[in-house]
């Protein structure tokens, strides 16, 4: 039969999905066989669990069944990269990392930076991560131009396109963004670039309080300045550093820097970032949420947060990272959902050691929309064969 | 395409007039022919059909009521903004009805801290600026229709405008839509937060030209009013050498505000219309605009001059303030009612081509009008290589309207076989409908019928617009049957 069939083997333990362990694992090396597989496992009424680099298997809900483990690291070439458009096409099993250094070469550079180590494109897109730049870059949705999915009956479709401006057709491609895989399986992108930075510059402030980072963020967010990014690394309730870096030609990060130094009142210029930025806080015994607030709600959020929590917040922007100590989450997580709530706030369980996994709503509350969320889900995958159960309200 | 025929109103349509009067008030419901006519058509005048009935909502439970009246009775309706859409997207149905939003304007005050505001459908674009700017914020999207066009209209067509190459479009500053659905649910998706657990269906909702439901409040981002902003406008001899400067200022890794290009025949047209004075004898303009910090623009500037300089630029004037800014700017945003002045009728078309096939596909557009013999002026997004091709035609010349719109559709496919679009930001609508197989498969575009089914399974929501075949979305799938285990253990949501 064809080469999509002889990379089939039995799943094993190392294949678990949050502790489901796979029927068969099957990587795929085209678009076309990724169809085929999908075909095959319609008229089989087979469960499929789409994975990239698999940096985060054991994170979020277990799926209720995963007969297929559909592998799209063997998806992995840069199909065309037009320097002079900015632009560039890429199958989703091609990591990040590389497609960075390639894009690199030419000055250019994907403007995520989420930092799971081997993270692929369809992972990214999938699971939406992002990093400190989103708050000059933006996010997936902001970046992603065409899309090439392959849905649960083997249908490839695309949406899209290669030029940074278009809006013929829905977009599929902010359908897909987040799905987890749910919808279908991410088999081809397209991205809009930008040119990477010459210079840099960095100003690190330490705050004996945390939460002064809210109106600290504000007045930055306010100012002209233009940050790539506003960090804030420690702990919620405690001592705290806030890492604002700067971007740009060399005359334009030394004005700003000096700049930011008097608007925040103090702090150290340097060329360097530190070791942890872009890192998610906490350690493997932590539960780690990502919290999304209105901007200005910073301090109200890291407030809300249980005594002893570490941080990293992409402080102007309204999303943050903590890692709640394990024994604390199952009783904290309802409360802090409650306190963020005002403020359009949520809290999404990404990782959480196995002994309080099950004991955890993963999602949260989603409102009004859920039941047009089943009704998208329906139609894409009405038999509920694509990662069943492992999204919101058990999609 | 124009509606001769007025028909008497049917029984169902005269039913459902009686029933929107005592739900929404009879003063907001028309039906009255030579009333309802004035919302024949959009900005797109050559498509006209006459509503059967024009309701005018003032409120959000007007628009619930309409939609709802409208979903029992199994009659189409088509939201409508202000009108100057120019793709025939707020065509109304014939047997239809026109809900009109235009008088839903309430802005809330901006919320500086977090840079935001909501605001009512209705909200004219500038609007929104001018109450952002005493807090040094603004809209980034900025059509060139922004001083009418309505902030719904702009969501359903995810409007583009001059700026949207460093800032994006309008998907990219829009937070939080409350929609209201065909089937008169009503639903908020995304928020006043970046993020929302569970399917971007915020995303996937702009842009989608009214097919999905109706918008009733919108929260949008607003930007930092940057520190500086430096216009310049530079005249070049041949539209190659303009085309090549603004390859040449990507390469550099700098990323304009705007680059906007103009060719001889719209300067020609803007000048007569509006006495902008642009370089004489110039074949080709761009206007070029960088902002941000001083500094940083200021450095940027001169290396946009060198890179003009370089490509034979004859002339370079910098706005020195504000007015002469305004001024260079008159020019490009009066392009398409100038071109109006010079000729007797035009089609604007809205291709995207990538920026590298500038000169190649410029070129090509010109012998396809010398061929047919017809002129076609060029004003466009150069910098994210958004064609506006206005093709010019007289009605009086028998055949020339025809010819005009074949030259019009053949520029699209050039546009599609250059690896581009059919629409860069005016949107499918009736008018090109037809062309989206060219640009899409049979399987891309029953996928995107996916969606619609989700939101509309009963096609009432603008039907006949975006996609070349109306299809029937079936049965709705079974609902699972049985529990699941996160529901059952009581921490999941209940659906
Ligand atoms: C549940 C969960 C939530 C996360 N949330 C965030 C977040 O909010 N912010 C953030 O910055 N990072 C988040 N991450 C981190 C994110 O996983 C990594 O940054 C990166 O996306 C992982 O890439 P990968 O290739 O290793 O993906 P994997 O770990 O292999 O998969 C990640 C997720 O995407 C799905 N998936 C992977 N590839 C495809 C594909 N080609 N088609 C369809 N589905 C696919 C998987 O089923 C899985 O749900 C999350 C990860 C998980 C598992
Ligand atoms: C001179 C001129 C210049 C222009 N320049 C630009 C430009 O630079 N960039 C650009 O992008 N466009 C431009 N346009 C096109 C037009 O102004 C935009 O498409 C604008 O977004 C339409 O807004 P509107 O309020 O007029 O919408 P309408 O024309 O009334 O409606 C447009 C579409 O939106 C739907 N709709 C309207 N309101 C809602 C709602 N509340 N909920 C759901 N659907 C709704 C309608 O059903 C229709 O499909 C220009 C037009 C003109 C006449």
């Amino acid at each position: 039969m064809t080469a999509a069939t002889d990379t089939r083997r039995a799943g094993g333990p190392d294949d678990a999905v949050s502790g489901v362990v796979p029927r068969e694992v099957v990587r795929p090396a085209t678009v076309d066989q990724v169809a085929e597989v999908l075909r095959a496992a319609a008229a089989d009424g087979r469960t499929v669990v789409p994975v990239g680099g698999r940096s985060k298997l054991t994170w979020a809900a277990a799926p209720e069944s995963c007969d297929l483990l559909l592998d799209l690291t063997g998806l992995d070439r840069v199909v065309e990269h037009v320097a002079g458009d900015l632009t560039v096409v890429a199958e989703a099993g091609v990591r990040l990392a590389d497609l960075q250094a390639q894009v690199g070469r030419a000055g250019q550079l994907l403007g995520l930076d989420p930092p799971e180590d081997g993270a692929t494109l369809g992972g990214v897109v999938s699971a939406n991560a992002s990093g400190p730049r989103r708050l000059r870059y933006g996010t997936t949705r902001d970046l992603l131009i065409g899309i090439t999915v392959v849905l649960a009956d083997g249908t490839v479709a695309h949406a899209g396109g290669k030029v940074v401006k278009n809006v013929a057709g829905y977009d599929l491609g902010k359908l897909f963004t987040g799905a987890h895989g749910t919808l279908g399986a991410v088999v081809s992108t397209t991205w809009r670039l930008h040119p990477v930075p010459p210079a840099r510059r960095v100003v690190t402030l330490e705050l004996p309080d945390a939460a002064a980072a809210g109106p600290l963020s504000i007045a930055l967010a306010r100012s002209t300045l233009t940050p790539s990014a506003v960090e804030l690394i420690g702990r919620a309730d405690g001592s705290a550093r806030l890492v604002v870096l700067f971007e740009s030609i060399a005359e334009s990060v030394a004005g700003q820097a000096r700049s930011a130094v008097a608007l925040l009142g103090g702090g150290e210029e340097s060329e360097d970032l530190p070791e942890d930025f872009g890192r998610r806080p906490g350690g493997a015994d932590d539960v780690l949420l990502r919290l999304a607030y209105a901007p200005a709600a910073l301090s109200s959020a890291l407030g809300a947060l249980p005594a002893g929590t570490a941080v990293a917040a992409h402080a102007a922007t309204g999303v943050s990272y903590a890692a709640v100590p394990a024994g604390e989450a199952v009783d904290a997580l309802p409360r802090l959902r409650a306190a963020i709530a005002p403020h359009d706030g949520t809290a999404v369980v990404l990782r959480a050691p196995d002994a309080v996994r099950d004991r955890l709503d993963h999602w949260g509350p989603v409102g009004d929309s859920l039941d047009l969320m089943r009704r998208v889900k329906e139609r894409f995958d009405p038999e509920r064969r694509m990662s069943p159960g492992r999204f919101v309200g058990g999609l | 395409m124009t509606a001769i025929a007025e028909p008497a109103l049917s029984d169902r349509t005269a039913t459902l007039a009686d029933r929107l009067r005592s739900a929404v008030g009879t003063e907001r419901v028309l039906t009255d022919r030579t009333q309802v006519r004035t919302y024949e058509c959009d900005g797109l005048a050559n498509f006209k059909v006459t509503p059967a009935i024009v309701v005018l909502a003032e409120s959000r439970q007007h628009v619930v009521d309409t939609v709802r009246l409208c979903s029992e009775a199994g009659v189409p309706f088509v939201a409508r903004g202000s009108g100057t859409g120019l793709s025939g997207g707020a065509l109304p149905s014939a047997d239809g009805v026109l809900l009109v939003l235009s008088r839903l304007r309430r802005l809330s005050p901006v919320d500086a801290d977090n840079r935001q505001v909501t605001v009512e459908p209705g909200v004219i674009n500038l609007w929104v600026t001018r109450d952002a700017a005493p807090h040094d914020l603004a809209y980034a999207p900025d059509p060139s229709s922004q001083l009418v066009c309505s902030i719904g209209g702009n969501v359903a067509e995810n409007a583009g405008g001059a700026h949207c190459l460093k800032y994006g479009f309008t998907v990219n500053h829009v937070l939080g839509a409350e929609v209201v659905l065909p089937d008169d649910e009503v639903v908020h998706l995304g928020g006043r937060a970046p993020e929302h657990p569970g399917y971007d269906l915020l995303g996937a909702f702009i842009g989608s030209e009214g097919t999905l439901g109706v918008a009733t409040e919108l929260t949008l981002r607003l930007i930092r009013v940057p520190e500086a902003v430096q216009t310049m406008l530079v005249g070049y001899h041949s539209v190659e050498d303009a085309a090549g400067t603004v390859s040449d200022i990507i390469a550099a890794g700098i990323v304009p505000a705007a680059v906007e290009m103009m060719d001889a025949l719209a300067i020609q047209a803007a000048e007569a219309a509006v006495s902008c004075g642009y370089p004489e004898g110039a074949v080709a303009v761009l206007v070029i605009e960088l902002d941000g910090p001083q500094v940083e623009v200021e450095a940027q500037f001169r290396q946009v001059e060198e890179i003009a300089r370089a490509r034979n630029a004859f002339e370079t004037r910098i706005a020195a303030d504000d007015a002469e800014r305004a001024l260079m700017w008159k020019g490009r945003k009066s392009a398409f009612a100038a071109v109006g002045r010079i000729s007797p009728s035009y089609f604007v078309q809205d291709g995207v081509i990538p920026r590298t096939k500038l000169p190649e596909v410029l070129a090509e557009i010109d012998r396809m009008a010398d061929e047919k013999g017809l002129r076609v002026a060029n004003v466009f997004h150069a910098g994210d290589g958004n064609l506006h091709p206005l093709v010019l035609f007289d009605d009086a010349v028998e055949g020339q309207a025809h010819e005009a719109e074949e030259l019009a559709g053949a520029i699209l496919e050039l546009c599609v076989t250059s690896g581009g679009s059919i629409t860069g930001e005016h949107g499918v609508g009736s008018e090109k409908r037809m062309k989206m197989a060219k640009q899409f498969t049979p399987e891309d575009l029953d996928t995107m019928q996916l969606l619609r089914c989700a939101f509309d399974p009963a096609g009432i929501a603008n039907p006949g617009k975006v996609f070349p075949t109306p299809r029937l979305c079936g049965e709705r799938p079974g609902v699972r049957k049985g529990e699941h285990p996160v529901q059952a253990a009581g921490l999941g949501e209940v659906f």
